[in-house]
């Protein structure tokens, strides 16, 4: 049953199984009571991807609606910078909402309509996908709670009170270390409890089976664009991605038209916090076990007991002690590169973006960007690096001047 | 080394000679703290628990209210761990041989340990029972296997969305007991009325032969005696955590107060009462 990372798998694409492992990763742990519900979204996305009509509508959404497709936009005073590397960003971060969250929101709502569910719940750790899920909830006149750790709403008041002016209820998590994983156990929660009216949108490629291989096709465009756009700009393939990664939702998006595409070097970068040997972290795959947590198995921050441990990142979005089950595998196979960034070298990134290229990042992107840093400089001047820009820093200015002890 | 084969077959068989029905008591191990803990656990039996239900506790427990999530917090902040929980059911078992001990609780932390090695030293402790929430039939061969060959009986948990597609399925590797979640929720939250729970019942028992317990949100003694008259067996946990919760502020925050243990058994009394004369 495990996947020995010596057997190179014939595609990357295969997975997971029709039980939704990928490897030993993945699969289905929640209570039973979710069981029938978990299937019955599992049928339902299977009719739903059988349907052209399905996909015509989402399409048009997402063209009129989310500003699909995306730039693809040369880099230049930053590639001149750093004086390696010709830098590519995919500009997810000017899709509506900001961020790449609303390609997976605009599919599943589709989804939850599909199957007549009449209120939506969601888990937020930065508020990303909680203003996605919020405002297409808006859009189709649907009743909508959001799940967030009390940390989280401090340090994210503007998507907050965005949530609530899009006419989302949000519901303070105080359980635990109040952030993302506790917001992701309250909406488990709450969903055991409703199961017969509520539809929950999972903002990650993690959770139980559909999810990650659900999220992971409705994000997957991004990179389908990237191929395209690279091929009309360069006339070929990148020759490297690099993109953050919390659960992992637009690194997947990015990376997995490519993922079979031998030639094509992938990196993610995991929140190293304070620094992987201080322990307060967010690198799951760098510093983690593989474990059982929110429906599915996946590397996890956890002690020697299989107590989760808390996770620390100054980016909220990347302050989750766990990681989408198809990167557990992707680690392991060894088809992805998993890469640390602190919290400072994060910090420095932003800054260099907003100065150099006029477009303020968001914390998580701006690990991305840090990698970035350190290796364009160390590639050729035609070699073709696209980083996912996968969401705007607006909600993260205050964040960043407390960091950088500026009173506003 | 005490093992004995088969204590809740043993046990439910008792209580149909009986003719009435058990009172399955649940406490987290360790909670408020290892000693109080383990003097609640030895006093249960006296008190009436027919079967001991002792969670294991976890940093995410999904399927719990605010009682038994607190409760996992208590237990782990005063250091409880997998390890000790073992040693609490050992130092049980030198004591008492017959009362059946099921371990509830999440799959992580026996992962963790290695679900060989669990088996075989939670069989070694005198471990009955497993009721794991968060591993669903699909998914729990990898450890219903290992416990099964040590065995410990491995408890399938039933549901208000259970329909009769899927019951055979789950009814398929259960033994021990079925355990009905009488409510579409979480611990300690809304309860079932008393026809619902007796229809369920009624469906499950078309599909297995083995005895029934119900829980999920029985708080009191007169809705444990309404579920005795229609199951097996009777669940109550939040409620009996919740009276270690208050006495536990009450008093030292790692002892809790000195009428803890008391408090604790004389409610469990009174539970027992109910369900004993439930059908009388």
């Amino acid at each position: 049953m495990t996947t020995s990372s010596d057997e190179k798998p014939n595609s990357f694409k295969a997975l997971p199984d029709s039980d939704g492992h990928f490897g030993i990763y993945g699969g289905r742990y929640v209570a039973e009571t979710l069981m029938p519900l978990i299937l019955s979204v599992e049928k339902a996305y299977e009719e739903a991807q059988a349907d052209p009509t399905f996909q015509a509508e989402l399409d048009e959404y997402l063209k009129h609606y989310v500003g699909r497709p995306s730039p693809l936009y040369h880099a230049s005073r930053l590639s001149e910078h750093l004086g390696g590397a010709k830098i590519y960003f995919k500009r997810d971060e000017l899709n509506h909402t900001g961020a790449h969250k609303i390609n997976n929101t605009m599919g599943q709502i589709l989804l939850a309509r599909r199957m007549g569910k009449e209120r939506i719940i969601a888990e937020t750790g930065a508020g990303q996908h909680g203003v996605a899920t919020a405002t297409v909830c808006a859009l189709f006149g649907m009743r909508c709670v959001v799940y967030m750790g009390e940390t989280d709403i401090a340090r994210q008041a503007p998507n907050v009170f965005r949530m609530k002016l899009l006419g989302a209820e949000v519901v303070p998590v105080t359980s635990g270390s109040a952030t993302l994983k506790d917001a992701m156990n309250e909406a488990l929660r709450d969903w055991v409890s409703n199961v017969d009216d509520t539809y929950y949108i999972i903002g990650t490629v993690a959770g139980p089976h559909p999810y990650p291989a659900m999220v992971r096709n409705f994000q997957k465009i991004i990179g389908e664009e990237v191929r395209q756009q690279m091929m009309e700009a360069e006339g070929r393939l990148p020759d490297s991605l690099v993109a953050c990664i919390g659960g992992g939702s637009n690194a997947i998006g990015l990376f997995y038209d490519f993922l079979d595409e031998e030639e094509v070097t992938i990196y993610a970068v995991e929140a190293a916090g304070k620094g992987i040997e201080t322990g307060e972290h967010a690198a799951s795959l760098s510093a983690g076990e593989p474990g059982v947590l929110h429906g599915n198995r996946t590397y996890l921050l956890q002690d020697e007991d299989g107590q989760i441990t808390e996770a620390h990142s100054i980016s909220a979005g990347l302050d989750y002690p766990g990681i989408g089950p198809e990167h557990s595998w992707l680690h392991d196979a060894g088809r992805v590169n998993y890469v640390p960034i602190t919290d400072d070298e994060a910090l420095e990134a932003f800054q260099l973006c907003t100065k150099l290229e006029g477009i303020i990042p968001a914390l998580e992107p701006s690990h991305a960007l840090a990698h970035v840093s350190k290796i364009a400089p160390t590639l050729p001047k035609d070699h073709l690096l696209v980083m996912n820009m996968c969401g705007r820093g607006d909600k993260d200015v205050f964040t960043v001047a407390e960091a950088l002890g500026v009173t506003l | 080394m005490s093992r004995k084969e088969a204590r809740l077959k043993a046990r439910f068989e008792h209580l149909a000679a009986e003719g009435r029905a058990g009172l399955v008591t649940f406490i987290t191990a360790g909670d408020p703290n290892r000693e109080v803990s383990s003097a609640i656990i030895e006093g249960l039996p006296g008190a009436g628990a027919d079967i001991i239900e002792l969670g294991m506790p976890f940093t995410d427990p999904m399927a719990d209210g605010p009682a038994i999530q607190a409760s996992s917090l208590r237990a782990l902040e005063a250091g409880q761990d997998m390890k000790a929980t073992l040693a609490m059911v050992r130092s049980f078992r030198e004591k008492d041989d017959d009362t059946p001990i099921v371990l509830m609780g999440y799959y992580n932390p026996i992962y963790i340990y290695g679900v060989e090695q669990f088996s075989e030293d939670a069989a070694d402790a005198g471990v009955d029972g497993l009721i794991i929430v968060d591993v669903p039939p699909e998914e729990d061969a990898e450890l219903r296997d290992p416990a099964n060959k040590a065995g410990i009986d491995f408890v399938r948990l039933t549901t208000p969305t259970s329909d009769e597609q899927r019951l055979p399925a789950l009814m398929g590797g259960a033994s021990g007991f079925i355990y009905y979640v009488s409510i579409a929720g979480i611990t300690g939250t809304k309860s079932a009325a008393t026809s619902n729970v007796a229809d369920a019942v009624t469906r499950i028992r078309k599909f297995s032969d083995l005895p029934i317990a119900v829980g999920f949100g029985i708080k009191t003694p007169q809705q444990a005696a309404k579920i005795a008259r229609v199951a097996d067996a009777a669940v109550v946990g939040s409620a009996i955590v919740q009276v270690i919760a208050e006495n536990a502020e009450k008093g030292d925050k790692t002892k809790g107060s000195p009428d803890l243990v008391n408090s604790v058994l004389r409610f469990v009394s009174e539970l027992a009462q109910g369900v004993r004369t439930a059908r009388s």
